[in-house]
């Protein structure tokens, strides 16, 4: 857990961050490696010496636009990165969270941190993951050795994909200290259509015609009344909301085409610009959950099965990602909120009352120690970060 | 280009070896006579051969589990190969090793269309998967020339890029799941339907990896909707600058083509005398840009990219009027390989990726190399990208001829490096660029790679000669000083 008596080390060379890993390397001591330091209250930390942070690691070292492509390093705060993107009409197509709110931190999520944990909004059904648009680094291996891999262009396939390894490693195998990512044109317009008064299993099988058809849905999600209260739906009832976003004329073209598809689901609402906006922001902070003290859990399931994980798990639950994606708050057991959702074939991230992840078993299990190994062999970083429990 | 030195003790033990994989495959799933192994001696990269111990072509994952298993307590090495379409020589034999061919794993398992997604064998072709899904108004995103031909598990290993890729992504961009065999015959799941699996992301480290670090027997694609319509543009300029210029203008007016190429003024020419579609001969550059999407915005993004192409001067315009001519648009850019195949006995495709703003500079830089080596070159490239694709025209019967070739596309590739760039955007580093994976990558970036390879290949027996230019022994790499209880790097300074 957060020891707050040790002091926070802000290195700013990537040459400090290597001379602090040696050190703590070669003395047997043990470093929690944070960001924002927003997400640390997710999951368990055994016992650590020393807390290292990237956040003075500040600088935007090149940004690109007509390349796609942004190098920075990882202490930039994601709410500056996605201001300078938005200077050029661009943005991180993946829609990172900041969950500050939904955890009960303080503080601001940077860059690196968002892609340690590799953390994505409602556009990942459309655009992909943060691990999708992760394009290279510069980082301090728990060996104490200071390496890069990828590169600085869109398109590589030279030695390993490290990144995506490095995506969602919650700082167990190295410490970021410089990333480049691709950034992609922001829409000119979005238009977001709601249904109303659908019980889990219509929503989904909605959710299901909207992205097999070709209307380039690029958020999809589904409120249960007691979620849908808020501004600025201020809805009785249910709600399921798909949204349409880019050029003008392809929205409006898109949304027609929508409406006609789903005219079986009954009245069929649309928020604009701001107020989709803000309803999308709302879902991808889960602020329905927000100060609710129940065990929360994120589970990434089958979409079509989506409805099923929270069905066996009684609690409250409202879906992203076109029901791939539930978050639920239950007092269910973790063993059997992780049984469950392995059983439909996902896989069950809790963010607030039991262990984040689930044990490593077997000889994947196996597989990832020696992945863990080849960059840590000592542990240094982030001991037990991401070593399961039941 | 020289592979690893063979054991003559591995060659001597061929009987043995043909006689337990024939144990494990029996009937004529082991091949081992010299004809029958002649197809199997190179990929797509012809220039290098090499007859393997034998070929193994298994059927079932227990099999390929118990030749790897068997093959890792016997020591013998283990090239996988697919449809052996490889361009960078990923599936290229030793002398003292086995191939392990996919091409009995052709089936489709299951399309999951309410979860959007396939699951198929990796010996099914790429346009296997769209072909088994397309009646239903679904296709898969990632189209390598070579879709015809190359595999699934080939595409994984490689990770498979493509036309398309600017919109729509890489291999790994659209996997979510696939069952591997390790060397060690261990078999495991990585990934699933869902879009988020525990752990590491193994999948994505698997993808891309060149059949270092498992063999793929089982593939879980994500599959879309086709687009509602899509238009192609033909647009030939007088410069290479204009079609250049052209490039970032559209993409800086928010547009992302779902195909934005560009070929020279050579691979023009080649390309429509192979196929003779139109394309403008006496044009320096070629662009050919795909918009798909809804009609109304296919319709408004074409006449924004005309505007946009006019305005730095192109001068020949052509938008596509049918479904027909679309396809006409690309199949001289499709055929650009066996088009220049008949304009020189032999060719080497490159396949750097440079920051698109340097390209009038690259292919300034490439002409004078193409000059000063007395060999010809024709450039394709995947423009949107970056990723450039020059041909080099030799004749492997004159002596000296291959040689040179090689020494010219170490040149591009370095010239891509030092612009910013990387060696390879979607062929793979194989045996072609191996040993240029220095111009990228210092020891130590090298050895954290090599380490992966050890978590999952301690013996060094998956594939080896590939990717790395030297392959140190696990031990070596993981060494960690311990004295007197104590871990210490005593290499590193101190204060």
């Amino acid at each position: 857990m957060i020891d707050t008596a040790l002091r926070i080390l802000k290195p700013t060379t990537a040459q400090e961050v290597q001379t602090l890993v040696a050190e703590a390397g070669a003395a047997a001591r043990h470093i929690e490696v944070i960001g924002g330091g927003t997400k640390r209250a997710i999951g368990t930390l055994d016992p650590v010496d020393q807390v290292i942070s990237t956040q003075r690691l500040d600088r935007i070292v090149d940004y690109a636009p007509d390349e796609l492509v942004l190098t920075a390093q990882p202490g930039v705060r994601l709410a500056d990165i996605e201001k300078l993107v938005a200077s050029r009409g661009q943005m991180l197509a993946f829609e990172p969270p900041r969950w500050t709110r939904l955890v009960g931190a303080r503080g601001e999520p940077t860059l690196g941190g968002v892609l340690a944990t590799n953390l994505s909004g409602p556009r990942r059904i459309r655009a992909g993951a943060a691990r999708d648009h992760f394009l290279g680094f510069e980082a301090v291996s728990g060996r104490g050795e200071l390496f890069k891999a990828g590169g600085k262009v869109v398109k590589n396939v030279t030695g390993y994909d490290l990144m995506k390894l490095m995506a969602g490693s919650w700082g167990t195998l190295a410490v970021l200290t410089e990333v480049t990512i691709k950034v992609l044109p922001a829409p000119r317009k979005e238009t977001t259509l709601l249904l109303f008064g659908l019980p889990d299993v219509r929503a989904s099988e909605a959710m299901a015609l909207a992205m097999n058809g070709p209307f380039e849905v690029s958020g999809a999600a589904h409120l249960p009344a007691f979620a849908a209260h808020a501004r600025p739906l201020k809805a009785e009832m249910s709600t399921t909301a798909l949204r349409l976003d880019g050029f003008e004329g392809s929205v409006a073209a898109r949304v027609d085409a929508l409406a006609v598809a789903l005219k079986g689901y009954g009245r069929i609402d649309a928020l604009e610009g701001d107020h989709s906006r803000q309803f999308w922001s709302q879902i991808r902070e889960v602020e329905a959950f927000a100060g609710d003290p129940r065990p929360l859990w994120r589970l990434s399931l089958p979409p079509a099965a989506g409805w099923r994980g929270p069905h066996g798990l009684p609690g409250d639950a409202l879906y992203d990602w076109a029901g791939g994606l539930a978050w639920l708050l239950t007092e269910e057991p973790a063993q059997k909120v992780r049984a469950v959702t392995r059983s439909l074939g996902g896989h069950a991230l809790c963010l607030r009352g039991a262990a984040a992840f689930g044990p490593r078993e077997g000889a994947l299990g196996e597989l990832q120690d020696r992945v863990k190994a080849a960059f840590d062999p000592l542990g240094v970083l982030n001991p037990g970060r991401m070593e399961g429990a039941p | 280009m020289k592979m690893p030195a063979p054991d003559p003790e591995l060659i001597a033990r061929k009987a043995e070896i043909v006689k337990a994989l024939r144990r494990i495959v029996p009937g004529e799933g082991v091949v081992s006579e010299p004809a029958g192994l002649v197809p199997f001696e190179s990929d797509g990269l012809s220039a290098y051969r090499q007859t393997p111990i034998a070929v193994v072509l298994p059927e079932t994952t227990a099999q390929v589990s118990d030749i790897l298993r068997w093959c890792q307590a016997n020591g013998v090495k283990v090239v996988p190969r697919g449809a052996g379409t490889s361009l960078s020589g990923g599936a290229l034999p030793l002398a003292d090793g086995v191939v392990l061919g996919l091409s009995k794993f052709n089936r489709v398992l299951e399309v999951d269309y309410a979860n959007r997604c396939a699951v198929v064998q990796p010996g099914v072709t790429n346009l296997g998967v769209t072909a088994a899904v397309e009646a239903n108004g679904f296709y898969y995103a990632p189209d390598p020339s070579s879709q015809i031909a190359c595999t699934i598990g080939g595409n994984v290993a490689e990770n498979s890029g493509g036309v398309h890729c600017l919109k729509y992504g890489l291999t790994t961009n659209n996997l979510l799941g696939c069952e591997l065999v390790l060397m060690s015959g261990e078999v495991v799941r990585l990934g699933g339907k869902a879009m988020e699996a525990d752990g590491y992301d193994l999948l994505g480290l698997v993808t891309g990896s060149e059949g270092l670090l498992g063999v793929v027997t089982e593939v879980t694609v994500r599959i879309l909707p086709k687009p509602e319509s899509a238009k192609a543009l033909l647009l030939g300029f007088a410069t290479v600058e204009g079609a250049a210029a052209t490039v970032g203008d559209i993409i800086a007016a928010g547009v992302i083509p779902a195909g934005l190429e560009m070929m020279d003024s050579p691979a023009i020419r080649a390309a429509e005398a192979f196929v003779g579609v139109g394309y403008p001969v006496d044009a320096a550059a070629l662009l050919i840009v795909e918009l798909d999407g809804a009609e109304a915005e296919c319709i408004e993004l074409t006449e924004q990219v005309r505007t946009l192409a006019a305005e730095r001067g192109a001068n020949f315009v052509k938008v596509s009027g049918s479904e027909a001519e679309r396809l006409a648009f690309w199949a001289g850019r499709k055929a650009a390989f066996p088009a220049v195949g008949r304009i020189a006995p032999d060719y080497f495709c490159m396949d750097g990726t440079i920051p698109r703003a340097q390209l009038p500079h690259v292919l300034t830089r490439i002409s004078q190399l193409s000059a000063q080596y007395g060999l010809g070159v024709a450039n394709v490239f995947h423009a949107g990208d970056g990723n450039l694709h020059p041909l080099i025209l030799y004749d492997a019967d004159i002596p000296g001829d291959l040689d040179k070739a090689e020494a010219f596309g170490a040149d591009i590739l370095k010239l891509c490096v030092a612009v910013g760039g990387v060696l390879t955007g979607e062929h793979g580093v194989g045996v072609e660029k191996r040993d240029l994976m220095g111009e990228m990558f210092d020891a130590t970036d090298l050895a954290c790679q090599q380490r992966v390879k050890c978590a999952f290949d301690p013996g060094l027996l998956l594939n080896p000669g590939k990717v790395f230019p030297t392959l140190h022994r696990c031990a070596e790499l993981g060494r960690v000083h311990v004295h007197r209880g104590k871990v210490a790097f005593p290499e590193l300074p101190r204060f």
